[in-house]
């Protein structure tokens, strides 16, 4: 047996959802096996190099939160400033209507639970559910895709434009014991569609929980997709995601992610710029603090003529924390006139904090813009100094660099309560 | 009662000593100029008095106003009243500089059990000031020193002090980098902010400064101590016989202050 056994035993000991669409059984079947056969991935994949699981995966996790529905919730746990349109929240990852905000939708947009729009009909998302795209080092995708009973189906119909962004509220909650949970997002922009979109990851109290979480996003023609990711789960939990994007001519996403909570994070977001013209730009702070580890992998794939890509990454890490980053582009063959920049400027606060970086460029086209750098450095003597003559006390004179620091990621966030409430949130004191 | 008295300071850095037994008394409402020549530890100085990192004093004393200065950290010196002008003001990216100035002002309200200001009080402050130093609103939306000019810095550092009302300020050769439009607007801001309270140690190489913020005492430093004082007819005369006349004419002079 593979080294990961007794967590797939915990996870397989409970039964597989059963959605009573036999296409649907069959791919989580097929999933779970195909994660069964990989075993969790280990250092030795280059994906994985800076992330070990061989603690998470000693670990024993019970399969979803029966109690999930009963389960107390201060709705101000996920309240944000300029947030206040449609919403959608699951708690230990079962969908909670009673904080959901899912009445007078704007016109064009379809926002419900997965299951619900399973029961209701499973046919159109067949396609996206039953992909199989077995990647090397994504075998908590099959685990997602295996185990995944919910999530939220959000299409915007072409040209919508509805003004409130929409919140999608991801919330863990203290249990009798550490659980899992796995949700699929599936979204889909139509033609010249736009789209504010908030994920928020959030923890209503301290706990240990595994997640998973896809997101599908595809936008489709000359469609704008304004993405905030909020992740700020609780401390001792680990969050697994992929985030995939599919940029169709013209379409523009921009992703603002702050990646502030858990113990064990991994985010792996991929762009697809498969359209001429498409435009995506992100813009991403971690920040882990005390002994939390956080790796982003971003890739982007410019596939289509004239393609812009533009990211600008900050990391922060303090204590024995610790942040890993990998900026992959690649500009494939034909994808003339592409144009690509991403920098990952990194600060590290104490001698035993570690942040590894690594972009990466590939570039098999011609007249081509690209341009990527990284850095490591730490706080500047200099200015410490300068604002500690002035009577600024040493800790806050540390917390107002660092968010500086950081603050490049949030110029160009369009709301500006939300902005302003994220520029807070980086304005936290941190011990060396 | 003197304000600052520094006696027999010894500090060194990276090893090296610099300042070899400096003695100085100011009291409240004398401008002092340290002047002397490249090395003698004029920069030393200031910064050991306003205790940046790396600059170890290794025997001496410093009582500012009764306290023991030199056991306080830098942001406790701010609180109790001593400012420094930087020689090279820092730009900080990502600060604005309304939003730091206010943060030093309250935290040293705080520092001393006043109360804060609000952002009201703070903007009605900050207005009287910006007329006395001649600088626009434009410089207060940026961040702190990003991309202002040599004169825009050293005017900046001439507003803080105005918003930040220090007991004693030291002027570490802020006319360093200047024309002298920039110089006289300097000085001017200086000059305003001249009381019976506050005291001023200005720090600089050339005489010229002088002729605009009027000292009543002028020492000059070399190698680590102060080896002449005298009034403001001594700057005038280093400036017609430059400093190697102190060495040859002056005897070590460190308690004449």
């Amino acid at each position: 047996m593979s080294q990961a056994s007794p967590f797939v035993d915990a996870s397989s000991a409970a039964p597989l959802p059963a959605s009573g669409i036999a296409w649907l059984d069959a791919s989580r079947r097929e999933q779970l096996d195909a994660f069964v056969a990989a075993g969790l991935p280990d250092t030795r994949m280059e994906a994985w190099k800076y992330t070990a699981l061989r603690a998470l995966g000693q670990r024993r996790f019970a399969a979803g939160d029966a109690q999930a529905s009963a389960r107390a919730v201060d709705p101000a746990a996920f309240a944000l400033p300029g947030v206040d349109g449609p919403r959608l929240v699951f708690v230990n990852g079962a969908f909670r209507a009673d904080l959901s905000a899912l009445n007078a939708l704007p016109a064009g947009l379809t926002l419900q639970p997965l299951s619900q729009a399973l029961r209701q009909d499973a046919e159109p998302l067949r396609f996206v559910l039953s992909r199989n795209e077995a990647e090397q080092g994504d075998a908590f995708m099959h685990l997602n895709a295996a185990l995944s009973d919910d999530g939220v189906v959000l299409k915007l119909a072409p040209g919508a434009k509805p003004a409130a962004p929409v919140h999608l509220v991801f919330l863990g909650a203290p249990a009798e014991g550490d659980l899992s949970w796995h949700l699929r997002n599936i979204i889909e922009l139509g033609e010249g569609a736009e789209l504010s979109l908030v994920e928020h990851h959030v923890a209503s109290g301290e706990q240990q929980h595994l997640g998973t979480l896809s997101n599908d996003i595809a936008l489709r023609d000359g469609s704008v997709l304004r993405h905030v990711s909020l992740q700020q789960a609780a401390i001792g939990s680990s969050l697994i995601r992929r985030s995939r994007l599919h940029l169709g001519q013209r379409a523009q996403a921009t992703s603002h992610v702050l990646e502030l909570g858990g113990a064990l994070v991994r985010h792996d977001l991929r762009a697809e710029l498969t359209g001429d013209g498409a435009r995506f730009v992100t813009r991403g702070v971690f920040m882990p603090r005390g002994r939390q580890h956080i790796d982003t992998q971003l890739a982007i794939r410019h596939q289509a003529l004239n393609t812009t890509s533009d990211s600008v990454w900050r990391g922060v890490a303090d204590q024995r924390a610790r942040g890993v980053f990998r900026g992959a582009i690649l500009v494939a063959p034909g994808a003339d006139g592409s144009d690509a920049s991403l920098s990952n400027k990194n600060l590290l606060l104490s001698p035993n904090a570690e942040i590894d970086t690594k972009p990466e460029l590939e570039i098999h086209a011609d007249e081509v813009k690209a341009a990527h750098g990284a850095t490591v450095g730490q706080l500047d003597e200099r200015s410490l100094f300068y604002l500690r003559s002035r009577g600024i006390p040493q800790t806050e004179a540390r917390a107002l660099l660092t968010a500086a620091f950081c603050r490049a990621v949030l110029d160009d966030l369009p709301s500006a309560p939300l902005r302003e409430h994220l520029a807070a949130l980086l304005a936290v004191e941190l011990p060396a | 009662m003197s304000m600052l008295r520094i006696e027999n300071l010894h500090a060194r850095v990276e090893g090296k000593e610099i300042l070899k037994g400096l003695t100085l008394t100011v009291n409240p409402g004398e401008v002092h100029a340290i002047m002397g020549p490249n090395g003698a530890g004029k920069s030393t100085l200031g910064n050991v008095l306003s205790g940046r990192e790396g600059y170890e004093v290794t025997a001496g004393s410093v009582v500012f106003n009764g306290a023991d200065l030199l056991a306080l950290e830098p942001e406790e010196r701010a609180a109790a009243g001593v400012f420094l002008a930087f020689q090279y003001p820092v730009e900080i990216p990502g600060v604005n500089n309304t939003y730091f100035l206010r943060a030093a002002l309250n935290a040293q309200r705080k520092a001393r059990g006043e109360p804060e200001l609000d952002s009201m009080q703070f903007l009605k402050l900050v207005r009287e000031k910006l007329k006395v130093m001649q600088i626009s609103d434009e410089l207060l939306h940026r961040a702190v020193n990003e991309g202002f000019s040599g004169g825009e810095k050293k005017r900046n550092e001439i507003f803080q002090m105005a918003v930040l009302e220090p007991k004693l300020a030291i002027l570490d050769e802020t006319d360093s980098g200047l024309d002298i439009d920039a110089l006289k607007q300097v000085a001017q801001g200086v000059n305003a902010q001249r009381s019976p309270e506050r005291s001023f140690l200005v720090v600089t190489h050339y005489q010229r400064l002088l002729d605009y913020i009027e000292p009543d005492f002028v020492h000059v430093l070399a190698d680590g101590r102060i080896v002449e004082s005298g009034d403001k007819t001594l700057a005038l005369k280093l400036e017609e016989h430059g400093y190697a006349w102190v060495r040859e004419h002056g005897e070590p002079a460190g308690a004449s202050a």
